[in-house]
């Protein structure tokens, strides 16, 4: 059980601190968070105004699957920067061998979550903010004008971001980088079953419930309601909401244990390969 | 295992008081660590690493303590430079530095000297002794340096193939094993000469 009395903001601010200076240190490390996810919304958003144009679709119509596109995109690059910006905070500690000193430390393995946390938002704001509006520049779409709705897309998202991260972080923690590349490759599994590009129901019948297990699925489905249909689905959202609450609670106890389990297996001092 | 890296496969660790597989959190806090196999991130300079250190510590005027070290340690012109671009040497003092931010009742040394050069490895010596002395804060010391451990020990603790062997004061082996310095008890320990009552059997 996690002990909130014994949270210190301190703790965590020292983590933020800590990755804070990282960020500060490298302009690469920079650019590298604006660049994909400005180099994807281009590449589907000229694509996409393309095939507009050469099918002669109606302007309306034309705007409205410009935007589901656009926006899928970007909806997509905040889960995938927010999980990517969760593991990779986690990951500069075992690159840098600094692990063994934080788990020594007074820190606590929550503090050290939501720290990551914390980087994870940090780092979404340095790399997709910038990229919204190049799409509003670009292509004329606003994500922000969604709203209400964008709020609730993206708290259903970065919580099954920061799921996936915890869970990534405790395969590392216990297996050692070896694992590595599931930091950088685990949520490509949500791009055909996540439906971003492509309603639940153009999958085969079989395959529909398993997309309806991750919460991401009821975002897109969500976004295409409201760019669609101009309705926010909201028992969509709420399911999403409470998929993602368990998903996260199944995480943190994984993370806990695997924890626990390197700590018996001695290996949180051979961290490497 | 003393910091609860590491769990018991039976046993326990008890430090002031409490467990270390279940109550860490209360008095790790008390302690600190220094080992050549943990680095601290290169990217970073050393006062950086030190300030985020000294905040997890919970470590009030930071700057100041930090100022008291660099100064102790002779770290003040490496301070501004990425810990990653420092010799050996400097990431041990920076290392110490690190173990000392928060002025441990109980500080844990693993092999503090290794790969130093021996000026070097001679003055981070004499500067834990003034610590202890001036802090009277609790050494624990791994090493194999056998020197190294009579010259800071009052207590020496003597493992083989994870079993204790010995556990007296460094002149008490030497009584026992009728020898004159650590190096040759350890050789006698290490090469079977002495059996478990420390009876020397050849």
């Amino acid at each position: 059980m996690i002990d909130a009395a014994a949270i210190s903001l301190g703790r965590i601010g020292a983590m933020v601190l800590r990755y804070t200076y990282l960020l500060r240190s490298s302009w690469p490390r920079i650019l590298e968070m604006v660049y994909w996810p400005a180099v994807q919304m281009l590449t589907w958003g000229f694509l996409q105004t393309y095939l507009v144009r050469a099918q002669g679709v109606a302007p309306n119509s034309a705007a409205i699957a410009a935007g589901t596109l656009i926006g899928a995109v970007l909806l997509w690059d905040i889960l995938l920067r927010g999980q990517q910006g969760f593991s990779f905070s986690f990951l500069e500690e075992m690159w840098s061998r600094n692990i063994a000193n934080l788990l020594m430390s007074p820190l606590r393995p929550a503090e050290f979550v939501v720290a990551l946390m914390v980087m994870s938002l940090i780092r979404l704001a340095v790399g997709v903010v910038p990229v919204t509006l190049m799409a509003i520049e670009f292509f004329g779409f606003n994500l922000w004008a969604l709203g209400f709705a964008f709020a609730a897309f993206f708290v259903v998202l970065i919580v099954f971001a920061w799921s996936v991260g915890l869970l990534v972080s405790g395969i590392l923690l216990r297996y050692g980088l070896g694992a590595e590349n599931l930091a950088w490759s685990l949520m490509f599994i949500i791009q055909p079953l996540g439906c971003i590009f492509y309603p639940v129901a153009a999958l085969p019948g079989w395959l529909q419930p398993i997309c309806w297990v991750l919460p991401p699925t009821y975002v897109f489905e969500g976004l295409r309601g409201v760019l669609i249909d101009h309705v926010l689905h909201t028992d969509l959202m709420l399911t999403g909401l409470a998929i993602d609450s368990l998903l996260f609670m199944g995480a943190a106890f994984a993370f806990a244990w695997l924890l626990a389990s390197a700590r018996r297996a001695g290996t949180l001092l051979q961290t490497g390969e | 295992m003393i910091m609860g890296l590491i769990e018991p496969t039976s046993g326990s660790i008890r430090v002031f008081g409490h467990d270390m597989a279940h109550d860490r959190h209360r008095v790790l806090g008390r302690m600190n660590f220094e080992s050549p196999y943990v680095d601290m991130p290169h990217r970073l300079t050393v006062r950086q690493n030190l300030r985020v250190f000294a905040q997890l510590y919970g470590v009030t005027d930071s700057a100041g303590k930090i100022a008291r070290l660099a100064e102790d340690l002779a770290l003040v012109e490496f301070l501004d430079r990425p810990s990653g671009s420092l010799s050996a040497g400097q990431k041990t003092r920076v290392a110490l530095a690190k173990a000392l931010i928060n002025d441990p009742e109980l500080l844990l040394l693993d092999e503090p000297t290794a790969s130093l050069d021996p000026d070097t490895a001679d003055w981070v010596r004499a500067y834990l002794e003034t610590h202890r002395r001036d802090r009277n804060c609790t050494i624990l010391l791994a090493s194999h340096n056998m020197a190294e451990v009579e010259r800071l020990c009052d207590r020496v603790i003597m493992l083989k193939q994870g079993s204790l062997v010995d556990d007296a004061s460094p002149a008490e082996l030497f009584a026992r094993c009728r020898r004159s310095n650590l190096e040759d008890v350890f050789l006698d320990v290490a090469r079977g000469r002495v059996n478990a009552k420390n009876r020397v059997v050849s």
